[in-house]
């Protein structure tokens, strides 16, 4: 058991070690979001600033293929009213089709379409973007090392390169973008869009807004799993105590026995 | 199943038992004389097999809503996620079960290393359980491909790319194995064809793991054969079920902190990347329950070498019966082997970590001398010790350690004077 302890130690500090070694790369902001915890839940406000800061800025070049225009209205989400649902899907263009001529046709959009996307497929998105694809902004918390963190971070990053590192045509620096090279230029700048809440509009306000939205598009569930969470292991806590007992009362038959 | 003496009380039983024994099964079953003193290290059978039925249940259920093709499977995905109801609760169970299957699995292992389950004379169930072990990697790393993520795809890649190691043969056999010259549909469409069937052959295989279990009856902490059935055995229900009821529960808490509250925390990022055969990760890790044999292969600069190395390590496993040499079956018994024991777990959770680190430097380093000793262990630690270890004193029957203090039994003892 010593030396086994003495084993353990060393490969501790050997995790540790790494740890250290990796801080090369700057480890993104901790932001303390409300969804984080077992009992988080998302900022309702945030998350309709966000899908206004998702639309008015990034939807331009990201799509966001999985998400349908209901799911704006769902519960857990940004809860826009049914009529806001309906006038938001109504504002853009769907291709429909074929009609019985066997013509496609456009049509305003209804809350049980897909979020349109800016182009047609990946290749027209790269080639409008200098040769990188904008990823689709659906599950992109989720595929990102540092999650929100790491959305946030990137997108109040932005910096002047320090001496020495010479930047392409296209190419901007950004200190937490992995390689710190990034083909985004910096969209945001303070009082880009007007919150119709009348919040500030600064870049970090717009940055922790449209992260909010992004990490809910991500985990739309994320509400209602942290709910049915602390139901289930209340519950399953609770079960086994009874079980628990049960236990010891059985058991007690074998060992009176001797 | 010797006890022939169970008949059904009705007539229709008895009629019904005399065609189909299935009663006389039911009896033996719930009758099974098992060893008192059994410890929670001892759970972990019954554990698996739920671990075997949620993955079964959750993943049928999955495949009604799946779409096994390369540009519809990445969608089909998200469609679980966001449209199906309760999508996501079953995704993320199948998922995360994968990992808890496979702890489940390394404790179950463990468990029979250090108590020498394996010994004289349940080699069989051993062996039986090494190819279950054997299937669920197969099924865990064909299921993993099935998202048609970046990981899927480059761990996809990757090994089955290890078969064009083979002599002369190789890149037939890698061309045959995906059904095109690279990884591309017709290799996730194989792939869900066999993730759906492994789990079938393996709780068949668990069938057999369990009837050969029952011809002995189990190993127990002290190692030594009982009578059955004796003072030292209870029946197996209700004394066992209720315990393993327990335990299943404190499993099933664990459990459902990842699912609900740490989902992907087990997970690959990348994973949430649509495959893109042009765009190669980073970093390609496997998941964590095959990070310590993806370190051994990595570990040989010879493609060839460490593909043999890292199947090697899994099936020196199969003779571990006739390497270890001890007659004394458990490790309480074994102070010097008891040491080697610990030791090789530091050595796998070592490999592990560095099979999740990239191949060079220290890494690389650590990944050498642990698969040396893994290797030492298996070939050279165990037979030796065998031979030269002063055993303790192995007491006769369970009752004796038991009656002189097992916490167990003072527990219920005090219970019994309160009362």
């Amino acid at each position: 058991m010593k030396k086994f302890k003495l084993f353990f130690c060393i490969f501790l500090s050997l995790t540790i070690f790494n740890t250290l070694k990796s801080a090369e790369q700057v480890d993104p902001i901790k932001v303390d979001w409300s969804f984080k915890g077992l009992l988080g839940k998302f900022d309702r406000a945030s998350l309709q600033r966000g899908y206004q800061v998702y639309n008015e800025v990034c939807a331009s070049c990201h799509s966001m293929q999985y998400l349908s225009y209901r799911n704006l209205g769902e519960p857990g989400g940004p809860e826009f009213s049914e009529e806001e649902v309906k006038a938001i899907a109504a504002g853009f263009e769907v291709t429909d089709g074929p009609d019985a001529q066997g013509e496609m046709f456009t049509r305003p959009g209804r809350p049980s379409d897909k979020f349109v996307s800016p182009y047609p497929n990946v290749n027209a998105a790269a080639a409008a973007n200098g040769g990188a694809y904008p990823p689709d902004m659906s599950v992109l918390v989720k595929a990102r090392k540092g999650g929100a963190n790491y959305i946030y971070s990137v997108l109040v990053g932005y910096e002047d390169p320090p001496p020495g590192v010479t930047l392409d045509e296209g190419v901007y620096y950004n200190k937490y973008m992995i390689g710190n090279k990034i083909k985004m230029p910096n969209n945001l700048s303070d009082g880009l869009v007007e919150y119709a809440d009348g919040t500030v509009s600064t870049v970090d306000q717009m940055a922790k807004d449209v992260t909010t939205f992004l990490s809910w598009a991500a985990e739309p569930e994320l509400e209602t799993r942290h709910k049915t969470g602390v139901k289930v292991i209340l519950y399953l806590v609770l079960l086994s105590i009874l079980v628990f007992l049960s236990m010891k009362r059985i058991w007690s038959r074998v060992n009176s026995e001797e | 199943m010797s006890e022939q003496e169970y008949v059904p009380k009705s007539k229709a039983g008895k009629w019904f038992n005399d065609r189909l024994p299935l009663l006389s099964l039911a009896s033996h079953l719930t009758d099974y004389p098992t060893p008192k003193n059994l410890n929670y290290w001892w759970t972990f059978g019954g554990i698996l097999t739920f671990c075997l039925l949620t993955q079964i249940i959750t993943g049928i259920v999955l495949a009604m809503h799946y779409v096994a093709h390369a540009d519809l499977a990445f969608a089909s995905v998200e469609h679980i996620m966001r449209d199906v109801n309760y999508g996501w609760l079953i995704r993320y169970i199948h998922s995360n079960g994968a990992s808890m299957f496979f702890l489940a699995v390394y404790i179950h292992i463990f468990r029979s290393l250090f108590y020498g389950s394996y010994k004289s004379p349940r080699e069989i169930i051993w062996i039986i359980g090494l190819m279950i072990y054997l299937l669920m990697m197969a099924a865990a790393f064909m299921g993993y491909v099935l998202p048609w993520g970046q990981m899927s795809f480059w761990g996809a890649t990757v090994i089955t790319n290890l078969f064009s190691a083979i002599p002369l043969v190789g890149d037939s056999i890698t061309t045959w194995l995906w059904g095109a010259y690279s990884v591309d549909n017709p290799t996730l469409t194989r792939f869900f064809s066999l993730h759906y069937l492994i789990p079938f052959l393996i709780l068949g295989l668990v069938v057999l793991h369990i009837w050969a279990l029952h011809v002995p009856g189990n190993n127990n902490p002290v190692g030594i054969d009982i009578k059955k059935p004796s003072k030292d055995t209870v029946p197996f229900h209700p004394y066992i079920t209720i315990k393993d009821a327990f335990a299943l529960l404190l499993f099933m808490i664990i459990f459902a902190g990842f699912v609900f509250f740490a989902p992907n925390v087990l997970g690959h990022s990348d994973n949430y990347i649509q495959a893109n055969p042009m765009v190669t990760p980073a970093h390609i890790v496997p998941e964590w329950y095959l990070l310590p044999f993806y370190a051994i292969l990595r570990s040989v600069p010879d493609k060839l070498g460490g593909v043999i190395l890292m199947f090697g390590a899994i099936f020196i496993l199969f003779v571990l019966p006739w390497l270890d040499t001890s007659k004394v079956r458990s490790a309480v018994f074994r102070p010097i082997y008891r040491q080697f024991f610990w030791i090789l777990i530091v050595d796998v959770l070592v490999l592990g970590y560095v099979g999740a680190m990239p191949a060079e430097g220290i890494y690389l380093v650590l990944a050498r001398v642990g698969t040396v000793y893994y290797f030492l262990h298996f070939l050279v630690i165990l037979p030796v010790v065998g031979y030269l270890e002063k055993t303790e004193p192995v007491p006769l029957s369970i009752s004796e350690p038991v009656l002189s203090g097992s916490a167990d039994y003072s527990m219920a003892k005090k219970d019994n004077e309160k009362i």
